[in-house]
């Protein structure tokens, strides 16, 4: 998740094929490259007087070594915050923004000498329950029970939006801050949808017939990006957990027998997508394209709906017209659904973490602490366009764009209603299974039983994790 | 000087040449793939210097991994026809370019304007193959702004609304690989067969011409055989090239590190990557890295022994 977040559709084909490039030649010396390296090193940095102000005991001007993934939101904000750092600390900041998180990474992580912060995002970042059962992750705990820097009668833990430690708890142990408050459904045209005299659809049938109105326009109903299907996976998934309520999006989460096979409410929702690829509801040739340009040919009015996060304004900025109006709606409702219209997915992505091993741990966990301040924060919605998991983290100074401020809006309806999947980052194998069942779905080459069957297989198999014992929620 | 002495000091001279290349071999090619055999019986995650030895465990897991299985297929499928269809094509092509003009008087040469042509033909090869997935993602883009939907929509063969999803379709996505890796190799061949026919001395075409042997004769009776030195080193390296696949299936295709629709275009090194960066089983994509290293060496020695043939020396 995050800016350019997920990593399924963040993939920007040429910097992937480059660097793709790089490790392809024949496979044996690249595998040697990823050996591992020697054992531990102690370097045991200067510690500082832990006080109030100090709550992790930060060395005055030791070093910090900052890792960011520069995707949709850059890495000015990052700098700007290194730079602030520096000159509270008196550190030394390095920074490094790039796209190869795995790639600069890994060697460091098995080495054990990684960064003392590291923005773990993107196509190529590592996978966060892999780092977690090799022990690299610090527990960040310690910064939720820290003063928050705004006012030190609060605990940092009370000014972050309902979910993000959830969210970022791998095992019982909170070990990633995911930073960027992001929201999930379909996205529209505000300026198409008035020109056409169309209304934002609250039910499934009103979202169908939208579709079918697009066509009969000569435009397409839905695109989404199908070389990618972790996007296609948000309708069904929102679907199922709309009609079956939090009960059911929990049981796939923890991986019950009855997660999706004989699970009515999920067969609807499969049913319900179905049902756009059946009526031929879709964007024409949608079901190859990769993200950009199916969300382009979505910002060239050519469809009317496109699944994504709250994201995809700032990646599309350059192709969107200027009257072009993005608006955000929530998954439309089947019937008989047990979670209203307004609620939405909504979790925080771009995970922040300080890997166990860092050399200036102390550092890190205060850069965490100092990212969750208003200074900070807002820092970010200026250089990024994008809301932080800071609660009223942003001056209300700062003017948001149409996409981004229906979005704000569409979380204020929804209030307590949000939920989230935690399944994607717990069990990377299962997600990659569902996502290939529903790229068949979409092609009109299996049926909808047939993904449940092979989507309760994939959980099945997740089962077997030694993880999905830990890996519970409730 | 006795021939002893000689004998000494040209042995260390040589052996001072090469020792140095020697250590460097064995430390950055031989060292890591020691290792990788290593990794396969363990359970690393590639993420941390940690692991415990399983055994065999890697091993009897990758015989009953169906995806795994179904990669090693498609590039026995590939190692098929990609050697084949390139080389025939370089051949024709290369035969076309030297020796297929019309023989004036007596002379050999190639069709009118070869020089052009090996210029033109080896092209592709200059450009990387990350540029020949964007180029050709281009191609078999799946709407009707892809070049080859675009053209068929433009001629009627394919309907604007239900354009042909090239890379999605999971009995299309193999051979249009396989159109881009020809595609990018004829060119090369081309060139390397046409340097060998060059070498061939002109009598004895002219000989042949002269015994009234046509185009199809000249070329299997003549340059078909003293050719076959390049021609085996041309499959064996397309072989390899076979083998592997890498850029093109996972920039090209669909899935994490390519391989869709549905595991359809999925090769060894697909399976590998994913199962290294992704899925966090290190251990388990060494193993499969040590079967896809025996048998690229099983190939190689098969290739090479089955089209060995008597030397024609001229």
């Amino acid at each position: 998740m995050g800016s350019t977040g997920e990593g399924f559709g963040r993939r920007d084909l040429i910097k992937r094929s480059a660097a793709l490039g790089l490790i392809s030649v024949p496979t044996m010396s690249f595998l040697s490259a990823c050996a591992s390296g020697g054992g531990d090193t102690t370097k045991g940095p200067d510690k500082g007087v832990v006080s109030k102000e100090n709550p992790f005991g930060v060395a005055k001007g030791g070093k910090m070594d900052v890792v960011v993934f520069k995707g949709g939101f850059g890495d000015d904000y990052a700098k700007a915050w290194e730079a602030a750092f520096d000159k509270k600390w008196g550190t030394t900041s390095s920074h490094l923004g790039t796209q190869e998180i795995t790639g600069k990474l890994q060697t460091r992580f098995n080495g054990g000498n990684p960064p003392d912060v590291v923005d773990n995002s993107g196509a190529q970042r590592i996978k966060l329950d892999v780092l977690f059962k090799s022990n690299q992750l610090a527990d960040l705990t310690p910064v939720l029970d820290a003063p928050s820097l705004d006012d030190p009668t609060r605990k940092v833990r009370d000014t972050l939006i309902a979910g993000t430690v959830e969210q970022g708890t791998q095992g019982g142990k909170f070990v990633s801050l995911n930073y960027v408050y992001t929201v999930f459904g379909f996205w529209y045209s505000g300026k198409l949808f008035k020109e056409k005299g169309w209304t934002p659809p609250k039910t499934w049938d009103e979202f169908l017939a939208v579709c079918a109105k697009a066509k009969e326009a000569g435009l397409g109903g839905l695109a989404h990006q199908g070389k990618y299907p972790y996007y296609i996976n948000v309708v069904i998934m929102d679907l199922i957990a709309k009609k079956g309520g939090l009960e059911a999006m929990k049981a796939i989460d923890n991986l019950e027998p009855n997660a999706f096979e004989g699970n009515a409410d999920a067969l609807a929702a499969v049913e319900a997508v179905y049902e756009v690829v059946e009526k031929d509801l879709l964007l024409p040739g949608t079901n190859g394209l990769t993200h950009t340009e199916s969300q382009t040919a979505w910002n060239q009015y050519k469809a009317a709906f496109i699944p994504s996060g709250s994201w995809l304004e700032n990646e599309q900025l350059k192709q969107t017209p200027d009257d072009f109006d993005m608006q955000f709606l929530p998954v439309p409702l089947l019937p008989g659904s047990k979670l209203p219209f307004e609620a939405i997915r909504a979790g925080a992505g771009e995970p922040f973490i300080v890997p166990e091993k860092a050399a200036n741990k102390a550092g890190g966990l205060e850069f965490i602490r100092s990212m969750l301040s208003r200074e900070w924060s807002t820092i970010f919605a200026q250089q990024a366009n994008s809301l932080t998991v800071v609660k009223d983290g942003v001056d209300p100074g700062v003017k948001l764009r149409p996409g981004t401020q229906s979005a704000v809006t569409a979380l204020k309806a929804a209030g307590t209603n949000t939920f989230n999947y935690l399944y994607i980052d717990w069990y990377s194998e299962m997600d990659t299974a569902i996502q290939d069942a529903s790229n068949e779905l979409m092609a009109k080459r299996i049926q909808p039983k047939e993904w449940i069957r092979r989507a309760q297989a994939a959980v099945n198999k997740a089962a077997q994790d030694p993880n999905a014992k830990n890996n519970r929620r409730s | 000087m006795s021939q002893v002495v000689q004998g000494r000091g040209r042995t260390g001279f040589i052996a001072g040449f090469l020792l140095a290349p020697l250590a460097l071999y064995l430390t950055f090619v031989i060292w890591p793939y020691v290792q990788t055999f290593g990794y396969s019986f363990t359970n690393w995650t590639g993420q941390s210097p940690t692991f415990d030895f399983v055994g065999v465990d890697n091993y009897s897991a990758l015989m009953k991994d169906e995806v795994f299985r179904g990669a090693l297929w498609n590039n026995l499928l590939l190692l098929v026809f990609v050697p084949a269809v390139t080389i025939l094509l370089a051949l024709f092509f290369a035969f076309m370019v030297n020796a297929g003009g019309r023989g004036g008087a007596g002379g050999v040469q190639g069709v009118a304007g070869s020089r052009l042509y090996k210029v033109v033909y080896f092209f592709p090869q200059v450009l990387s193959l990350a540029i020949l997935a964007v180029l050709f993602g281009a191609v078999y883009r799946s709407d009707e702004g892809g070049l080859l939907n675009g053209a068929l929509i433009r001629l009627g063969l394919v309907d604007r609304l239900h354009p042909v999803e090239w890379l999605n379709e999971p009995n299309l996505v193999l051979w249009c690989l396989l159109l881009v890796v020809v595609w990018h190799g004829v060119g090369f061949y081309l060139v390397l067969f046409s340097a060998a026919m060059q070498s061939i001395p002109k009598d004895i075409y002219e000989a042949a011409l002269l015994d009234g042997a046509g185009r199809a004769q000249t070329f299997f009776k003549v340059t078909l055989p003293l050719l076959w030195d390049s021609v085996q080193t041309s499959a064996v390296y397309l072989g390899i090239a076979a083998m592997d696949m890498f850029v093109l299936v996972s920039t090209m295709t669909s899935g994490q590190f390519g391989g869709g629709p549905d595991h359809h275009s999925e090769v060894m090194a697909t399976v590998l990557m994913r199962n290294f960066l992704y899925f966090g089983k290190s251990g388990y994509a060494c193993a499969m890295g040590v079967v896809m290293l025996v048998l690229t060496m099983i190939l190689s020695v098969v290739t090479l022994r089955a089209t060995r043939r008597e030397r024609i020396e001229f």
